[in-house]
C-alpha cells in the first residue's frame, strides 16, 4: 500500500516535471494528441463509452481531410470508471504520454480529482457531461470547459418561466433534501427572491420515501402559493402531484431533468398532465445533430447513447479552437474557445470566461396527453 | 382551525397506514417475542401480487368491486405462503437459539426477499392501478380527507378490532396466548405450538397483504424497496404503543403519523423525522415498555 502510494507520487511528481519542461507546445511533424478519459467500463460504462466513439468518428474526419493545420490527431483513450483514484491515473498516465487536449472526464466527481494534474500540465480539457456547478464557478481551473450546462442553469429557466410565463407570485420551493434537488432549490430560492418578481413563500425538504405527502400539501395549500417548483426525482414528485390533484389543488408544479422522465408520465397518470419539467434542448431538428447521428449509426450500427451530441460537439469545439489558434498552448486555445463560435450538434456555442458553453441550455417541456412537449 | 383539522386528518391518515403495517409486528412479536423484521418484505410483497392482479384483471375488464375482492384475497393467500416459508426457513429451525440469531436470520430473509423481487420484478416504479374509486359522498371534503384515505382508516379500525376479538375467544387465539405465556407448559397441555406459531405468522402476513394493497392504491405506486421504510416506521409505531399490545400498535401509530403531521404544518418538514423519533424516545425513557405495554424484563 505505502509503496504504491509513493510510487503514484513519484510518476505524479514525474509528470509535472515533464510538463513543466514541454508545457503542452506543438511539435513540428507531429502528431496532436487528443486524450479521451472517462468510464469505459463497470457500471456507468453506458455514460462513457459514447463519447469514445465520437470522438473517433470526428477525429477520422477531421484527419481525412488532412488533420489540423497539417497535423493528424492521434487518440489516446484512458479508462477511469468514474471513479476519481483512477482518474488520478488516467490523468498522470495522459499527461506522462504527452497529451495535448482530454476530452472528459464525464463523472463530475472524477473530473474534479483529475483537474489539478491537468492544470499543472497546462492541458485543456473540455467534458460532454460533468455538471457540477463547482467545477466551473470555483474559478480554480482556467483550464476546464464543458459543453453541457451545470446543475443550476437548470434553475434559472424553471424561475423564469414560473414568473414571465406562469406569472406566479408567491412560490413554493420544495426538495428532497439530496445533493442535486435541494442544490437546484437554493438556487431556485435565491433567484426568485432576487427578482424582484415573487417571493418563495415556502422552502422545504421532504422525506423521500415517505408513505405520505399530504401533510406537505396541506402546507403549501396554506402557504396560498400560486406554483410550485420542486428539486428532485421523480419518485417524489409523482406522489406530491398525485397528492395534491387528490386535493383538488390545481397549480403549477414545475420541476427539472430528474423529473423529465418517461417513468414519471408512466406512474404518475394522469395526474401528470400539465406538470411542467426542464430537460436538455431538444436538438433533433438541428442538421449537424441529425448528421452525427447518422454517423454513428452508420459506423457502428446502434443509436449513439448518453452524451454523444454533447462530447461530438465538445471535440468539434477543440478542433474549431486548435485550427484557429494554431497551438493547443493553455493560454491560446483557452482564449479561442472563448470568442470563436462554432456549429455543433448542440447549436452554435462558445465558452464564457468560467468555461461554461453559451448556447447549450435547458427548454421547458410540459406533459400533453402523456408525452413531455417542449413549450416556449 | 382549518388548518389545524387538515393537518390532523394527513396525520390520522399516515398513522392508519403505519397502524396496518404495526399490527402484524405487534401480533408476532407478542405470541414468539421476535421481532419479525421481514414482516416488511411481506408487506412489499402483498402490493407486487396486488398490482399482478388487479392489472391482469381489468385487462380482462372485470367491475372494479370484483377486482378488489380478488386481489385482496389472492394478494393475502400468496403473502401468507410467503410468512408461512420465513418462519418455517428462519425460525423453526432456530427456536431453541439465543433470541439474537432468529433477529439476525429474518433480517436476513428481509434482505434475500428484496433482492429477489428487485430480480424477479423490476427495479423500476410501477404505478399501482386506483383500487378505490372517489365517493361522491366525500366530495365535498376531498380538499381535507379523501376516499383513501377513508377506506385505510375504517380497515384499520375493523382489522383491530376482529383481532382483538380473535385472540380473546377462538380456540386458536387462546392458544396463542397460551404460548405467548409459556411455551414449553403450552406444549405439555397439548397445543401444537409449531402450528400456532405458524398461524400467528399467517395472520400477520395477511394483515401485512391488506396494508400492501391499500397503502400502494392509496399511494400509486410501488417497488421493490418500500417495504424497509414502511416497515421501520410501523416498527417504531408498534415499540411507541408498547409492542405485543394490539391497541398499543394502533394508538403508537396515530401518535406517530400525527406528530410528523404536526411538525411538517407547524415546524418544517425537514425535523418530521426528528420530532418522531424524539418523542420515541422521551416515551421510552418515560414508559420503557410503550403507552400499553406489559413491563416485563427480556431482552431482543
Amino acid at each position: 500500500m505505502k509503496l504504491t502510494f509513493t510510487t503514484k507520487k513519484l510518476l505524479i511528481l514525474a509528470a509535472v516535471t515533464l510538463a513543466l519542461i514541454f508545457p503542452g507546445t506543438m511539435k513540428a511533424g507531429e502528431t496532436i494528441k487528443l486524450g479521451v478519459a472517462g468510464a469505459h467500463s463497470g457500471d456507468l460504462a453506458s455514460y462513457g463509452l459514447p463519447t469514445v466513439n465520437a470522438a473517433k468518428l470526428v477525429v477520422e474526419d477531421v484527419n481525412a481531410r488532412g488533420g489540423i493545420n497539417g497535423k493528424k490527431i492521434e487518440l489516446l483513450v484512458e479508462d477511469d470508471m468514474c471513479k476519481p483514484e483512477l482518474a488520478i491515473n488516467s490523468a498522470t498516465k495522459l499527461v506522462s504520454q504527452g497529451v495535448d487536449v482530454v476530452i472528459g472526464h464525464i463523472c463530475s466527481g472524477a473530473t474534479k480529482a483529475a483537474l489539478p494534474i491537468y492544470k499543472e500540465a497546462g492541458v485543456i480539457l473540455i467534458s460532454p457531461s460533468a455538471t457540477s456547478p463547482e467545477l466551473t464557478q470555483s474559478g480554480q481551473y482556467p483550464n476546464f470547459f464543458r459543453t453541457i450546462a451545470s446543475d443550476d442553469r437548470q434553475a434559472q429557466p424553471e424561475v423564469e418561466y414560473v414568473l414571465n410565463v406562469l406569472a406566479a407570485k408567491k412560490v413554493a420551493v420544495i426538495h428532497d433534501k439530496g445533493d442535486y434537488g435541494k442544490g437546484l432549490a437554493e438556487i431556485a430560492r435565491k433567484l426568485v427572491m432576487d427578482s424582484g418578481k415573487g417571493k418563495v413563500v415556502l422552502f422545504e425538504g421532504v422525506t423521500p420515501g415517505a408513505v405520505d405527502y399530504s401533510a406537505i400539501v396541506q402546507k403549501i395549500k396554506q402557504s396560498q402559493a400560486d406554483a410550485v417548483i420542486f428539486g428532485g426525482y421523480h419518485p417524489e414528485a409523482s406522489k406530491i402531484v398525485s397528492m395534491m390533484r387528490k386535493k383538488r389543488m390545481n397549480i403549477a408544479f414545475v420541476s427539472d431533468d430528474g423529473v423529465k422522465d418517461n417513468t414519471f408520465i408512466k406512474v404518475a397518470g394522469k395526474d401528470a398532465e400539465g406538470v411542467y419539467a426542464t430537460g436538455p434542448r431538444d436538438n433533433s431538428q438541428n442538421p449537424l445533430a441529425q448528421a452525427a447521428n447518422a454517423a454513428h449509426k452508420k459506423a457502428y450500427n446502434t443509436d449513439p447513447g448518453a452524451f454523444y451530441e454533447s462530447a461530438y460537439s465538445a471535440v468539434l469545439a477543440l478542433v474549431n479552437a486548435m485550427e484557429k489558434a494554431g497551438s493547443t498552448d493553455m493560454a491560446v486555445l483557452s482564449k479561442a474557445l472563448r470568442t470563436e463560435k462554432v456549429d455543433t450538434p448542440v447549436g452554435t456555442i462558445h465558452f464564457d470566461d468560467k468555461g461554461d458553453a453559451v448556447g447549450v441550455g435547458f427548454a421547458m417541456y410540459q406533459v400533453r396527453e402523456g408525452k413531455f412537449v417542449e413549450v416556449k | 382551525m382549518d388548518y389545524f383539522i387538515e393537518l390532523f386528518c394527513s396525520g390520522l391518515t399516515r398513522g392508519a397506514i403505519y397502524a396496518l403495517i404495526a399490527l402484524g409486528y405487534t401480533m408476532v412479536y407478542g405470541i414468539i417475542g421476535l421481532i419479525n423484521f421481514a414482516h416488511g418484505e411481506i408487506y412489499m410483497i402483498g402490493a407486487f401480487t396486488s398490482f399482478i392482479v388487479a392489472t391482469v384483471l381489468s385487462i380482462y375488464g372485470f367491475p372494479l368491486a370484483a377486482i378488489v375482492v380478488v386481489t385482496g384475497i389472492s394478494a393475502a393467500i400468496w403473502s401468507s405462503a410467503y410468512g408461512y416459508t420465513v418462519e418455517k426457513i428462519a425460525y423453526k429451525p432456530l427456536r431453541n437459539a439465543p433470541r439474537l440469531t432468529p433477529l439476525i436470520s429474518a433480517i436476513g430473509m428481509s434482505i434475500l426477499l428484496q433482492n429477489y423481487v428487485l430480480l424477479a420484478q423490476t427495479s423500476d416504479f410501477l404505478p399501482f392501478p386506483e383500487l378505490i374509486p372517489e365517493f361522491a359522498f366525500m366530495e365535498p371534503v376531498a380538499h381535507i380527507i379523501g376516499s383513501s384515505d377513508l377506506v385505510i382508516l375504517v380497515t384499520t379500525a375493523i382489522s383491530m378490532l376482529l383481532l382483538t376479538l380473535f385472540i380473546k375467544f377462538t380456540r386458536l387465539g387462546k392458544a396463542m396466548r397460551a404460548t405467548a405465556q409459556d411455551k414449553t407448559m403450552a406444549l405439555l397441555v397439548g397445543i401444537n405450538v409449531d402450528r400456532v406459531i405458524s398461524a400467528t405468522f399467517i395472520v400477520g402476513s395477511l394483515l401485512a397483504a391488506i396494508g400492501g394493497l391499500l397503502i400502494a392504491s392509496h399511494i400509486g405506486q410501488i417497488n421493490f424497496a418500500i417495504g424497509f421504510i414502511a416497515g421501520i416506521k410501523a416498527f417504531t409505531a408498534a415499540v411507541l404503543g408498547g409492542i405485543g399490545s394490539i391497541p398499543g400498535a394502533v394508538l403508537g401509530s396515530l401518535i406517530l403519523g400525527l406528530t410528523e403531521s404536526f411538525a411538517t404544518g407547524y415546524v418544517s418538514s425537514d425535523y418530521e423525522d426528528v420530532f418522531a423519533f424524539s418523542l420515541l424516545v422521551l416515551i421510552l425513557i418515560l414508559k420503557p415498555a410503550g403507552l400499553l405495554g406489559r413491563a416485563g424484563t427480556g431482552k431482543v
